[in-house]
């Protein structure tokens, strides 16, 4: 049969950001694909060797606007390495549960793109109904929505008040039970399975060879997480667990997320709770000749800092590896042999870095019946029994 | 293993390897090893030790070219960095990626940034940078002149 290249992007009105995909079919079938990147390159690690170790951090902040924590705390890591310096206990507690709050709100994000990208908005919606709730609990503890700018080397720049902690804790108790309900309505949606279950499997033996992170390696069987292996922060203090499947389609992903997101508020009730009193800051005089390395857990995988210093204020070399470096790659294992229409969904799957913050408002409109959000689970409670009824699911 | 182990074992195996053995922590240890024995110790490291490989940094000093192989130890908590310097007149050492595909990207982006030659990489050509850059253009070496006068980028500081 002929072969036919689709290109998807450079600009797309589906992707967020500009990367090129050329999907090489044969029919319906994909054969080939290549990745091309590099549109949103803006020549960071450069920026930063002209900047201060003080100033790096905000840089550093603006790589990516979803994993605005992850990259400062990795770096900060880095550098107080290269001393060694701990950072003082109550700063550890604090950047654990921004980094926490982030990781439920880009969970969130992604789940609700991926129900955008199957063609079910209902779950886009609802999923970025609750996530406004987390933005919300991040501008009480840190004054902003996104780009938090907490992180310093050698501790925080915020402290949490006494008197922010019991509203937080309420909007967090608050969403648990919606969770719950998105969880059971993902895992029992027929809809959901025929679309995403079995698609796009991403073996153990290609995770290890791709070197696969994050998510994308946890769905696959690959007991990897930074936050287990090499604890940091306050992780190694509170009850958590680490979630594997074994499947390593789009739904082992997608379930591995909606765990987290429930997992990570439980980190975040228990640091809220036994936040320990003290310094914030370890106040750091000068940086000395050396390198060193910071490794965090960000939301898609681990992420990767590895900076030099010779004694001045400015480092020599800063390495920044985001985790979508080694799990974008994975796209040629995963990809090949399906259909191009599930080509989209397994592109996303691995949720390739999408930095977009929107807000949503409820409008009235006039002589329509305007449906509170019990009335609209009701009404998409009863759509899915109709298809589970036609489709003869129990 | 425990890390000590691990460590007494590389360094017994590749001793005609290593050129220089530095535990600045316990769960940090950078070993320069010679250029041609790459493939040898980072095969040795990954495929049998079963660490993960976590990416490649490559910087330019005075002297030297400089590549690190970070790989971690997951299970024991130790970052093992390969340090290989290469003489600035023979930029090229032999390619990673038919050990795991992993290394396939990182060596694109070194080449584009910083000119090195992977030997046997199986797709070598550009990542990041766009197609109207000039040839033999490296932005993170250290003689790195702006080349285009009407760029805006970041001249403060």
């Amino acid at each position: 049969m002929a072969r036919t290249i689709v290109p998807i992007g450079p600009y797309h009105p589906l992707q967020e950001e500009p990367e090129f995909f050329s999907l090489t079919v044969e029919g319906e079938k994909v054969v080939d694909i290549d990745v091309r990147v590099g549109y949103n390159h803006r020549g960071i690690e450069k920026l930063s060797e002209r900047k201060t170790f003080d100033q790096s951090t905000f840089v550093i902040e603006r790589i990516c606007g979803i994993c605005s924590t992850s990259h400062p705390f990795a770096y900060t890591r880095a550098v107080e390495d290269i001393i060694p310096l701990e950072v003082p206990e109550r700063a550890k507690y604090i950047r654990t549960i921004i980094a926490e709050g982030e990781r439920i709100h880009s969970h969130l994000l992604w789940a609700g793109l991926a129900g955008h990208f199957l063609g079910y908005n209902t779950v886009y919606m609802w999923v970025w109904k609750l996530r406004e709730e987390i933005l919300d609990v991040m501008e009480i503890l840190s004054g902003n929505r996104n780009n938090y700018a907490m992180f310093k080397p050698g501790g925080v720049r915020r402290d949490i008040k006494k008197e922010d902690i019991p509203p937080v804790m309420k909007k967090l108790d608050s969403i648990i039970p919606n969770l719950e309900m998105l969880k059971k309505a993902i895992r029992d949606d027929p809809v959901l399975h025929a679309r995403t279950k079995g698609i796009g499997i991403l073996t153990k033996e290609d995770a290890i060879n791709y070197c696969a992170l994050g998510p994308t390696s946890r769905a696959s069987g690959v007991a990897r997480d930074v936050r287990k292996d090499a604890p940091y922060g306050a992780y190694d203090k509170v009850d958590w667990q680490m979630i594997v499947a074994r499947n390593g389609d789009v739904f082992d992903k997608l379930m591995v997320r909606i765990n987290e997101v429930l997992e990570s508020i439980k980190i975040m009730k228990q640091c809220l709770l036994n936040l320990p009193k003290g310094e914030i800051d370890a106040n750091i005089k000068n940086i000395p000749p050396g390198e060193g390395i910071g490794c965090a857990e960000a939301p898609r995988g681990e992420v990767f800092h590895y900076v030099r210093s010779d004694g001045t204020n400015r480092p020599v070399r800063h390495k920044v590896r985001a985790p979508t470096f080694m799990n974008l790659p994975t796209f040629k294992a995963t990809v090949i042999g399906e259909t191009i229409s599930d080509a989209t969904i397994i592109l996303a799957s691995i949720d390739p870095c999408y930095c977009c913050t929107e807000r949503m408002a409820v409008r009235n409109v006039k002589g329509k019946k305007l449906y509170n959000g019990e009335e609209l689970i009701e009404l998409s409670k009863a759509k899915t029994q109709k298809i589970k009824d036609r489709m003869g699911i129990k | 293993m425990t890390g000590e182990e691990i460590l007494k074992d590389i360094k017994e195996r590749f001793k005609d390897d290593i050129i220089d053995f530095f535990d600045k922590t316990p769960r940090r240890v950078y070993i320069e090893i010679k250029p041609e024995s790459i493939v040898k110790v980072a095969g040795y490291i990954f495929k049998k030790l079963g660490a993960r490989f976590n990416i490649t940094t490559g910087l330019d000093t005075r002297h030297h070219m400089e590549l690190l192989y970070h790989f971690t130890f997951e299970d024991i908590n130790l970052i093992i960095s390969l340090r290989v310097k290469l003489k600035k007149d023979k930029l090229e050492i032999n390619s990673l990626t038919s050990l795991f595909a992993g290394a396939n990207w990182i060596e694109r982006e070194i080449y584009e940034m910083l000119g090195i030659n992977f030997k046997g990489h199986p797709d070598l050509r550009r990542l990041l940078l766009s197609d109207d850059w000039p040839e033999g253009v490296y932005p993170l070496r250290c003689d790195y002149k702006e080349w285009d006068k009407k760029a805006i980028r970041d001249r403060g500081v």
